[in-house]
């Protein structure tokens, strides 16, 4: 092998580290002007009056009168405006737009909205409204719950978590001959045009959405960008010039999308021995005001919510429901953190329930090869949840240190999970992804939609290129994502740029080396001039998925993770300190070992962060510490030490054996650090798990230490 | 006002109160630095003023008259931890990156791995949960690592 399983140069070049790379906001325009958005301060009623306080003069000012064609941020649904017309459903909502070039006159205009207030919903339990709905039946649940021997029960929730991508969210619209230009920091450029055809509609079809250098994602620039994209494009079209708007922190956290905050209940059937015989599961996200995501949200949510484990009745039921609160949206996981975290602290429930040893009883229940998912998928030889629990639990010593920390203010808490890669069920088909490699006079350029978010995106690509034409890695361009020049890859999410595009980008390689006969790519292309492969994405055939029943293959493969922290907690101010974790992760094959290694690094520190520090405060349906200063995300002080164990089991439908990684290693530490908690004798079934909440759960078995 | 730019005798015209991340960004032009938070949580705007870090976001410009400011672009893209930070993928999104090596220049020759991170405490990163960062800084600087195993293990 050439360039796979090498951790190559990064196509990122030097930029990075140089401060030479530029974002969004690194970028100016002749004549640009600063955009800014003014939003509702209710979470629910209509806007009676809007009154202008301030000069006009050299101001450009759009409300939902100046949108061209239609009112609608095109995602699943067709129910969110880019613009408040009379009715707020959720505070920091989009009203009117302003426009000035100079930034100072700009921010201290002050627009004063009336309204007329109505009686908000916050809570989801509450709702009447649910966007999605999801019953997933397998067996007799009932029956089987009858014959059990025990039945455990329990009810778990999580928190909003907010994406704190360092680089705030930001787009400029540019006027340019016969249409528009889109610079921004977006992971999808593909849903960003869509929903801007849709704003501007039949008259204006010279659109073009090009992505830059994009200061993370994790999913927080999956949806968002499109309104913030639609907000800048309407302001450039009324001014006739470059409108640029940047967030700032505080506007960036109160008004984007974050995690769905998720109760789920659980009700479990046993043996005495500790056999899994029914699982009763029900699923509730706070979706938000409108449905953006959620029902995609729930699904991977409630396709993960039995976790690693084989039962024979399973039956979840999810419900994704409305409130007066921004839209929830996509986030690293995608739901699965959400369910995961309640069904690893439920098993270890089970396990202090039945006196029964933690890992034994993931072991016994643990999917293998053959085993029926909660779907009804039968998993295949790239099933490894007893590998990665075998080996986390020899390489930490677990069940020596577990007795060894009792009595003591330390201890250590593992959980096993997995996470399916790619769109779910009929996702990939339906999507369709294409994936294009152009001759260029020294070598090859890669032209797709995905993008580069920190992640890899452009090194990983180009390595799948090198290795399958043979050719050096130095002559593998990869182009800028820009939608009137790169094939339509789809969106640069759930885990699927690696295995799903760049399962074609192999293909597209394996084509153009026939076509190339032996020659060199500058040689056929001096001789025969350009040369394009364009492919699409044709999933595994076996893959029958049945969207209505929600029974079938949800998911091509899946990844395994077995987390494992040791952590000590602070007996009078309930403080965590986690002192080291051990992620043993399988997602096929690393294609780029040190880019993987970082990706699971990173993963597990947005999980920590999930599970000990991340507490988003809502106050009247907007979050009230929207500032660095009080919603904290882990810093070098706050991280423990980092085991990082990558294996192998590869899936023959990836490129060279691999599957999707992004989103796994987000699932795992939620539950290791409550499992851990659970040692110390806290009763916690809830992340956040900070000192205040810490503190207020009940003691199991008398003291904390 | 005057004062050093990277090195380079410099004069703008700025207001004294205008911060110093906007003089550096917008009158001069360099970009490297980098806007986080506004508020001196998350250390992408570091930059050094007589070689003391501080976050150019809280810093009024009327603090750098007549004082040495080293940003990013300073370093030349010549340094060797620019480089390592690519190679051992300490920067993935890179926004923090700027920051993160202007941070990193405080450090002395032989930092221990505490020193490193409590030198780094003020600097956020989202991607890399630090440790890959760390491993940039400390081969630059010839230090071993403890020991850390990220087996490939076949199945």
């Amino acid at each position: 092998m050439k360039a796979i399983g090498k951790s190559v140069s990064r196509k990122d070049g030097i930029g990075k580290a140089t401060g030479g790379a530029k974002y969004a906001d690194d970028i100016t325009f002749p004549g640009m002007i600063h955009g800014r958005t003014i939003r509702s301060t209710i979470p629910c009623g209509r806007v009676k009056s809007i009154k202008y306080d301030f000069d006009t003069t050299g101001f450009t000012i759009c409300d939902y009168r100046d949108v061209p064609s239609k009112n609608i941020v095109d995602l699943i649904e067709k129910d969110q405006p880019f613009l408040v017309e009379t009715e707020v459903k959720h505070m920091a909502e989009p009203i009117v737009l302003l426009a000035h070039e100079d930034k100072e006159k700009l921010h201290a205009a002050k627009v004063i909205i009336e309204y007329e207030e109505e009686t908000p919903v916050f809570d989801p339990e509450k709702s009447t409204l649910s966007f999605k709905d999801i019953d997933i039946i397998k067996g007799d649940v009932a029956k089987a719950l009858a014959s059990a021997d025990v039945i455990v029960e329990g009810t778990y929730r999580t928190g909003h978590q907010e994406h704190v991508y360092i680089e705030t969210n930001g787009l400029i619209a540019v006027p340019e001959e016969g249409g528009y230009a889109l610079y921004g920091s977006l992971q999808c450029p593909f849903y960003v045009i869509k929903a801007l055809r849709c704003l501007m509609g039949s008259a204006h079809p010279n659109i073009r959405v090009i992505q830059t250098e994009t200061g993370g994602g994790f999913g927080g620039k999956e949806e968002y960008p499109s309104m913030i994209a639609g907000h800048a494009l309407m302001l450039a079209h009324k001014s006739g010039r470059p409108v640029k708007i940047i967030y700032d922190r505080v506007e960036d956290m109160i008004a984007t999308t974050k995690r769905h905050p998720a109760i789920v209940k659980h009700r479990t059937g046993l043996k005495k021995d500790g056999t899994l015989v029914a699982m009763d599961i029900e699923v509730i996200l706070d979706g938000g005001a409108y449905v953006t995501l959620t029902p995609t949200v729930l699904s991977r949510g409630c396709i993960h919510a039995a976790g690693p484990y084989r039962c024979d009745n399973v039956r979840i039921r999810g419900h994704g429901m409305f409130t007066n609160t921004p839209p929830n949206g996509a986030f690293r996981g995608f739901g699965a953190p959400q369910t995961e975290f309640a069904v690893e602290v439920h098993m270890e429930r089970i396990a202090e329930q039945l006196k029964l040893d933690p890992v034994e009883l993931r072991r016994k229940n643990a999917l293998r090869a053959g085993d029926l998912t909660a779907t009804g998928q039968t998993l295949r030889e790239d099933t490894s949840a007893l590998m990665v629990l075998d080996e986390a639990v020899r390489r930490t010593d677990f069940s020596r240190k577990r007795k060894e920390y009792k009595g003591t203010n330390r201890a250590i808490g593992l959980a096993l999970f997995f996470h399916g890669a790619g769109f779910t069920g009929a996702g990939e088909r339906n999507l369709k992804s294409k994936a294009r490699i152009d001759l260029t006079e020294t070598g090859v350029r890669i032209a797709v939609g995905s993008t580069e978010i920190g992640q890899g995106t452009r090194t990983m690509h180009a390595q799948i290129v090198t290795e399958a034409l043979g050719i050096p890695y130095e002559t593998v361009e990869v182009a800028q994502p820009d939608t009137s020049r790169v094939a339509d890859s789809g969106p640069t999410v759930a885990s699927r740029t690696c295995m799903v595009v760049g399962k074609i980008l192999e293909e597209c390689a394996e084509e153009m080396k026939e076509k190339l006969g032996g020659m060199s790519p500058a040689d056929y292309f001096k001789k025969n001039g350009p040369l394009s492969i364009e492919r699409m994405y044709e999933p595994p055939d076996w893959i029958i998925w049945d969207d209505k029943t929600y029974l079938g293959d949800a998911y091509a493969t899946y990844g395994w993770g077995c987390d494992v922290i040791e952590l000590e907690l602070d007996p009078y101010t309930f403080e965590v300190k986690p002192i080291k974790m051990t992620a043993v992760q399988e997602f096929g094959r690393p294609i780029h070992p040190a880019l993987a290694r970082g990706q699971i690094e990173g993963g597990t520190a947005q999980g920590l962060g999930y599970a000990l520090l991340e507490n988003v405060v809502m106050r009247n349906g907007v979050m009230a510490n929207a500032q660095l200063t009080n919603y904290v995300i882990p810093t070098t002080l706050d991280m423990p030490e980092l085991d990082i164990v990558m294996m192998e089991n590869p899936y023959p439908g990836g490129p060279f054996g691999a599957k999707g990684l992004g989103e796994l290693p987000m699932d795992g530490p939620g539950p290791a650090v409550v499992n851990a908690l659970r040692q110390l004798g806290c009763d916690v079934r809830e992340i956040p798990a900070t000192p205040e909440h810490i503190a207020s759960c009940p003691k199991m078995n008398g003291s904390y230490a | 006002m005057k004062f050093t730019l990277n090195g380079k005798a410099t004069e703008v015209n700025a207001s004294p109160a205008a911060r110093l991340l906007d003089v550096l960004r917008e009158d001069c032009g360099l970009t490297g630095t980098k806007e986080g938070c506004g508020e001196g949580e998350c250390g992408a705007c570091s930059v050094l003023i007589d070689g003391e870090v501080v976050c150019s976001c809280l810093v009024p410009f009327a603090q750098a008259d007549n004082a040495e400011v080293l940003t990013i672009e300073g370093l030349n893209g010549t340094h060797p931890l620019q480089k390592l930070f690519m190679d051992e993928v300490g920067a993935q999104c890179g926004i923090c990156t700027p920051g993160m090596i202007i941070a990193a220049m405080t450090l002395g020759e032989k930092p221990t791995l505490d020193e490193v991170k409590v030198a780094l405490a003020g600097n956020l990163c989202r991607c890399t949960g630090y440790s890959a960062i760390y491993r940039a800084i400390m081969k630059w600087r010839g230090m071993p690592l403890p020991d850390e195993s990220s087996s490939a293990v076949t199945a």
